[in-house]
């Protein structure tokens, strides 16, 4: 595979060809902030966290999405970058109503990380406060509306690792929202295997077991590799 | 069918319009049928049976014929080939019709009831997409071959190389017609470069934009126009399957757009062996279910896929991969219609119109405060005043021009300062403002901007997919403000939020939705700040619109 360099806020690099921007940046050790993006599971482009600034072109590339090319010459941290990601995260701050003292992964939260990560210290915007449901007729898992950021991570995760395809979305615009086969009870679903892989990638409180409500138990997304590493590599045949 | 019968069809067609003492063509296109058209015609049909016309005058539906404010339109062609068109038609009116025309020296008509076809509405206009819209009738395949139809395709078929087409297509200086105005010959060229063996062509009639309606009434009005155009294209740049993608609004069009692909197929215009070549192509329709971003390509794609109609990003181009990973061309319907004069005529005859960089006419949807509204053609580069004022007649209740919004949701607002911009793509963008699809809403002194941004902004809220938070989100956030400043309930930093969430959706979005979404506000702020400073520090609407509560 052919190597290419570019130059990273200022310092020369070298990257695999068909590479993402977002890979290259983050194994040169720059903290560039994602939510819909995971590893393992196949590319939104839709929390628009890592847009980054390339030298020749006035437009804003989401890293994600945008393969490496030779000479590229890019920056990730201007002041006008992380203006953006802190109105991008006071955005799903206001879109929902976000609780963190009453939530069950308060502390180990990735939208609450972030937040924290941007200074953010409050949200400029109105708060929505849609009135949405809480939908607990699972006998193990939980999904609480009011606290997804739809950054679909739980939709790909069951559709593209699980492969049972339960969950997807339903609505448009900001009245989107994660629905169960068609829009039904979780609890009486017939697609999903309980595999609790949407409970791990989920980034927020929207999506927990049971059991995590009173522990407090760290959700753990990078499992996902392991899987598909294993699947790959057939490491479980016998 | 080979040229030879193509062009038996059109002079039997031509000779049997000739035979009629005189022929009657009513308006058979959306606007005109909701007043009424559809009695007009019954009407005129029920008149000539009763005097046993039958025989000697035809009655039929046509497309299209512009003035769309003053419709039901009937334009009646007398034996002498001289036109006579007649607007606000009733049936009680339409029976006289029919005496004063097909019965001579019986009655004469009241002048009022003629629209002079040598007004400026008609003479400041050039007719190439529309020229047969109105005089063909969009039901029968016949009556479009006799004026000149499927000849450009027979010729292109028979005579040109792929190449020699896509180098016509460059040779004109056509832009995409869609909005964004890509050079169409530039795009024809990538992707018959593209590797792939199988490849498709889609014809964008997704119009979404409040007060447009060019590509309904092409299609509505000249159907087998944009079957040909969509014909000379796959047959450009190889693909052997075309969709028409047509909005869900607008079942009239997608009607006629079926039965017109119907029509072709049966005749060997469409489907295998076309003109009996070895060029196979085949159309088929699908219909939106009513979502503004499925006209936004990589959306319509997914939704004629049969999934969410969510944009994905760009890279890769539709041209590079697209329906089914299959290099993709997609092109606006009025594109499309473009192209059979253009490989009839040839590129030079086309580039002959418009201005340097913007060739050709272009389609708009005048509404608003004019005195004439409806579809208009004109060469690239009319002013605005022309359009407005002549061709649109001035604003009427003598009041004053404030502003022309161009471009729909994506577009922005040109003020009375500027009425005299030639019309092109780079002189609307250096106002702010897009030519987008060819919206053209004219406002007068009672329009309040900021109430204008807020309904753009609303719209853009309703139809944002919901997949990447700026649009999503900031779209909510924006209208709030502006429903704030409009409420007389804002304070002055709301109108720097508002300006720097116009900047975050211009450069975060995922697609064009949301990257253009902020124009209407950006252009508004530009070019009448004085009215949101009014609204927030003073508390008033200059324009007496909104309820500020005081």
């Amino acid at each position: 595979m052919g190597v290419v360099t570019l130059t990273l806020n200022n310092q020369l690099i070298s990257a695999r060809e068909g590479q993402s921007l977002l890979e290259v940046i983050r194994e040169n050790g720059v903290d560039l902030p994602t939510l819909c993006h995971l590893d393992g599971l196949s590319e939104r482009g839709g929390c628009r966290l890592c847009v980054v600034e390339a030298e020749g072109t006035s437009r804003l590339l989401a890293a994600c999405v945008t393969p490496v090319q030779e000479g590229m010459n890019i920056r990730t941290h201007t002041e006008r970058l992380v203006r953006y990601r802190k109105m991008l995260v006071e955005l799903l701050l206001a879109e929902r109503t976000h609780v963190c003292s009453v939530c069950a992964v308060n502390g180990r939260c990735e939208l609450q990380a972030l937040a924290a990560r941007l200074g953010i210290d409050h949200v400029r915007y109105e708060p929505l406060h849609p009135d949405l449901p809480v939908d607990a007729s699972h006998g193990r898992f939980v999904l609480d509306h009011n606290r997804c950021i739809l950054c679909g991570r739980c939709v790909r995760a069951c559709d593209e690792v699980e492969g049972a395809h339960t969950l997807d979305f339903m609505g448009r615009g900001v009245q989107s929202r994660i629905i169960v086969d068609l829009d039904q009870p979780w609890g009486s679903s017939r697609s999903c295997t309980g595999c609790g892989k949407c409970v791990q990638v989920c980034p927020t409180g929207a999506i927990v077991a049971r059991e995590n409500i009173a522990g407090g138990v760290e959700k753990r997304p990078d499992f996902l590799l392991r899987i598909l590493e294993g699947r790959q590599k057939r490491i479980w045949r016998w | 069918m080979n040229r030879t019968e193509l062009q038996t069809m059109a002079e039997a067609e031509r000779s049997r319009q000739q035979a009629f003492r005189c022929r009657f063509l009513c308006c058979a296109g959306t606007p005109c049928l909701s007043a009424g058209g559809g009695a007009v015609q019954q009407a005129l049909k029920q008149a000539v049976a009763a005097r046993n016309f039958e025989a000697s005058v035809e009655v039929v539906g046509a497309g299209c014929m512009g003035p769309c404010s003053r419709g039901p339109l009937v334009r009646v062609i007398a034996e002498n080939g001289e036109e006579t068109l007649y607007e606000r038609m009733t049936p009680e009116k339409a029976a006289r019709l029919v005496e004063a025309h097909a019965a001579p020296g019986s009655t004469t008509l009241p002048e009022e009831w003629r629209i002079a076809e040598d007004s400026p509405f008609f003479s400041k206009q050039t007719k190439i997409v529309l020229s047969g819209s109105g005089r063909v009738d969009p039901e029968r395949l016949e009556s479009y071959v006799g004026e000149g139809g499927y000849s450009a395709l027979a010729h292109a078929l028979r005579e040109m190389t792929p190449e020699e087409v896509c180098e016509e297509v460059v040779r004109s200086g056509l832009r995409g017609r869609g909005g964004a105005g890509y050079p169409t010959g530039v795009k024809w060229n990538l992707m018959r470069k593209a590797p792939g063996e199988r490849k498709f062509v889609v014809a964008n009639g997704d119009e979404g934009d409040p007060g447009a309606y060019m590509d309904r009434t092409l299609m509505e009005s000249d159907p087998h126009r944009v079957l040909e155009g969509m014909a000379l294209a796959a047959y450009a740049v190889g693909a052997e399957q075309g969709y028409v993608y047509v909005r869900g609004e607008y079942p009239l069009a997608a009607q006629r757009m079926e039965r017109a692909i119907r029509a072709a197929e049966r005749r060997g215009l469409l489907g295998h062996r076309i003109f009996e070549s070895r060029f196979n192509f085949r159309i088929d329709i699908r219909i939106g279910a009513g979502a503004f971003v499925c006209g936004e390509e990589t959306a319509l794609m997914a939704s004629i896929m049969g999934r969410r109609g969510q944009p994905v990003p760009r890279p890769p181009y539709p041209a590079q991969r697209g329906l089914w990973g299959a290099p993709t061309l997609i092109n606006n319907v009025e594109t499309f219609g473009n192209i059979p004069p253009i490989i009839q005529r040839g590129g030079t005859w086309y580039a002959g119109y418009g201005t340097e960089k913007s060739r050709g006419t272009k389609v708009f949807a005048l509404a608003g405060k004019v005195s004439w509204t409806g579809l208009i053609e004109v060469p690239l580069g009319i002013t605005l005043r022309e359009i407005v004022f002549d061709i649109g007649g001035g604003i009427p209740g003598g009041r004053a021009f404030k502003a022309a919004q161009t471009g729909g949701p994506s577009g922005g607002c040109i003020p009375a300062a500027h009425l005299d911009t030639p019309m092109d793509y780079e002189n609307l963008q250096a106002l702010g403002s897009i030519m987008g699809s060819g919206g053209l809403i004219i406002m007068d002194d009672t329009s309040c901007m900021p109430d204008v941004a807020k309904f753009f902004m609303e719209f853009c809220m309703d139809e944002s997919c919901g997949k990447c938070t700026p649009c999503r989100s900031g779209t909510v956030q924006m209208v709030r403000l502006l429903d704030r400043i409009t409420g007389g309930r804002a304070v002055p930093e709301d109108l720097e939020r508002l300006e720097d969430l116009c900047m975050l959706l211009k450069e975060t979005s995922l697609c064009g939705l949301g990257q253009t979404a902020p124009n209407p506000v950006l252009s508004t702020l530009r070019h009448f700040r004085e009215e949101y400073e009014a609204h927030i520090r003073e508390r008033r609407c200059p324009a007496g619109v909104c309820d500020l509560g005081n």
